[in-house]
């Protein structure tokens, strides 16, 4: 009775446009696609690069970063906190209990899983393609960029599941972020400690908003993979 | 002066040779075709010369710069070539942006870009496909292209692996269709592999045979066809019947061999003595029921072992003494009525025996 009430008033907050749950959930938005963007920017080059030298242990260093495909995310969270709390090394910042620590801290959660299924993405194209580009003049970043633009549909995919797995984490937002009300407080982190308030209106609400941002990514990620 | 020359140029794999000792010089505006047979080391030497991969030893000279300094340089030289390689791979965009690329690596912008492209889509006959996605293509459409994006650089020297390898004859005959009109109008100097030495007979000046890594033969089509070097170009240019034999008698260029006991007459200057091959052409073999009185000096009594119908031809190999394989038109075949051992005459000429030193 108490999860149906909840539901009610958690669909009224969703349909009147909370100025709450909107905020909480454009913030989580903004880090996480900020996280994503960012570590992107980073992650392609650094694949094509990775993909595209040949040097001792390669099949050892892409083993390696599949293993922290599933690192867990308070894991993430005691590193980036140790990395920026006071007597850390970057203490001196002082960016703990910021949105900017959370993208980092996301950004550094990510980077296995758009490194490796950035490379696994190349893996994929014809070793001929890179082969042809050259033949017809390309140079070697020229060449990069050709097999980046034929493994596009992968590419994105795996930008896409980056994405998914920043905004969905709490471990990272929780211990860097402080889940500071109006300031640092995500989607996660709101259901996880309102609950244990027992402001279950506010937790189910958010809730949907992330299964229908989950929904949408993966209707994205369907629609990709069909073609 | 020559476009292309490579000295002592070799590869490896591992331990193993690909190529070995590889001295070949194309001049600008030539065709040279590779032949030989599949394994060769053709694609490896395609590659080497558009200095895709590095060579193990031996140069190669482009307009008679060393290729094979730095890695700067090797691009501005590969900027000045073009390849298509044996696989014709398209890239996952539209038959514009495919012929548009090499161009677009070159800082070609705007309407001398289109222009460029538009007249090569013309040439190669694929301006109403512009906007398809060329993943939709054909596979003789997609050489089309491949070729198309090649030679829409202007490139000094076109390099060709395997154009038609992978087509069937009417996509075959358009591709080489296609590689005419580029000799005809672009005077462009190419160098393709083939393993079908009538394509490299009907498009090359010249043809260079590689067999197992290194060049065997280098001359005009005809000459390899009628005097093949060595016992594996005599194979590979279709001489079929290769046996050994002694020169019994030698006299003024003509000679009589010992084959097995039998003797065969044959034109050549080798002496008494010398161990030689007998190259023979199925194809210079007739075939009678009796021993008709011809001028051909060579006539033997045999009988056939074997029949093998191929389509319209029949492949008849013979015992007379010695083997031989002969191929002759099916339809006469049957109106010959020939069947396993059944006796014949095996004719030729003596003009018709290529003789080679044994070593």
């Amino acid at each position: 009775m108490e999860l149906w009430h909840g539901l009610i008033k958690a669909i009224e907050l969703i349909i009147s446009l909370d100025p709450e749950v909107m905020e909480i959930a454009s913030r989580s938005l903004r880090i996480s696609v900020a996280a994503t963007v960012l570590a992107s920017l980073v992650c392609l080059p650094l694949a094509s690069l990775i993909y595209f030298s040949h040097f001792p242990g390669k099949r050892a260093l892409i083993n390696l970063v599949q293993t922290f495909f599933s690192i867990p995310t308070v894991a993430i969270g005691l590193f980036v906190f140790i990395l920026f709390s006071r007597a850390g090394p970057m203490g001196g910042l002082d960016l703990l209990f910021t949105p900017t620590v959370m993208v980092i801290g996301q950004m550094i959660l990510i980077t296995p899983i758009l490194l490796g299924l950035t490379i696994s993405a190349l893996s994929g194209i014809d070793k001929a393609i890179p082969d042809t580009a050259r033949s017809l003049g390309a140079s070697r970043l020229q060449t990069a960029a050709v097999v980046l633009r034929e493994a596009r549909f992968a590419v994105v995919a795996a930008v896409i599941m980056g994405f998914g797995r920043a905004i969905s984490e709490v471990g990272v937002a929780l211990m860097v972020g402080g889940n500071i009300k109006g300031f640092t407080r995500v989607i996660t982190t709101a259901i996880s400690l309102e609950t244990s308030k027992g402001d279950l209106e506010l937790s189910i609400a958010l809730g949907i908003i992330l299964i229908a941002i989950a929904l949408l990514v993966n209707l994205v990620l369907n629609r990709i993979q069909q073609r | 002066m020559s476009l292309v020359k490579t000295v002592a140029l070799g590869q490896k794999y591992g331990e193993r040779d690909i190529l070995k000792d590889i001295n070949l010089e194309v001049a600008r505006g030539e065709v040279f075709a590779l032949i030989g047979p599949t394994g060769a080391g053709k694609t490896t030497l395609l590659r080497l010369l558009d200095l895709l991969d590095t060579p193990a030893s031996g140069s190669i000279y482009f307009d008679s710069i060393d290729a094979t300094r730095s890695d700067k340089l090797r691009l501005k030289i590969r900027r000045r070539m073009s390849f298509v390689l044996q696989k014709p791979v398209v890239f996952n965009t539209s038959v514009y942006d495919n012929i548009a690329y090499g161009l677009k690596w070159r800082g070609l912008t705007g309407s001398s870009l289109q222009q460029r492209v538009r007249h090569i889509l013309e040439l190669v006959g694929l301006s109403s496909d512009k906007d398809r996605n060329a993943h939709t293509l054909s596979g003789g459409e997609a050489q089309r292209v491949a070729i198309a994006r090649a030679i829409a650089t202007e490139p000094e020297l076109l390099l060709l692996d395997e154009p038609t390898a992978n087509l069937d004859p009417n996509s075959t005959a358009r591709i080489e269709e296609l590689v005419s009109d580029i000799i005809q109008q672009h005077n462009t100097t190419i160098i393709m592999a083939t393993h079908d030495i009538t394509q490299g007979q009907r498009l090359a000046d010249r043809m260079g045979v590689l067999i197992n890594g290194e060049v065997h033969q280098i001359g005009a089509a005809t000459e390899l066809f009628t005097s093949p070097q060595n016992r594996e170009v005599a194979r590979f240019v279709g001489m079929e019947n290769i046996t050994d034999g002694v020169v019994a008698a030698s006299e003024a260029g003509l000679v009589s061999l010992d084959i097995n006991g039998k003797s065969i007459e044959a034109l050549s200057d080798y002496p008494a003595g010398a161990e030689v091959y007998a190259c023979i052409r199925p194809e210079d073999i007739t075939l009678s029921p009796s021993a008709a009185p011809s001028s051909a000096r060579n006539s033997f009594r045999g009988r056939i072992t074997r029949l093998t119908t191929v389509g319209a031809l029949t492949r008849i190999e013979i015992d007379c003494g010695f083997p031989l394989i002969t191929v002759i038109t099916t339809r006469s075949a049957q109106e010959m009525g020939l069947a396993k051992d059944k006796p014949l005459y095996a004719t030729f000429k003596a003009t018709a025996v290529h003789v080679l030193k044994r070593d």
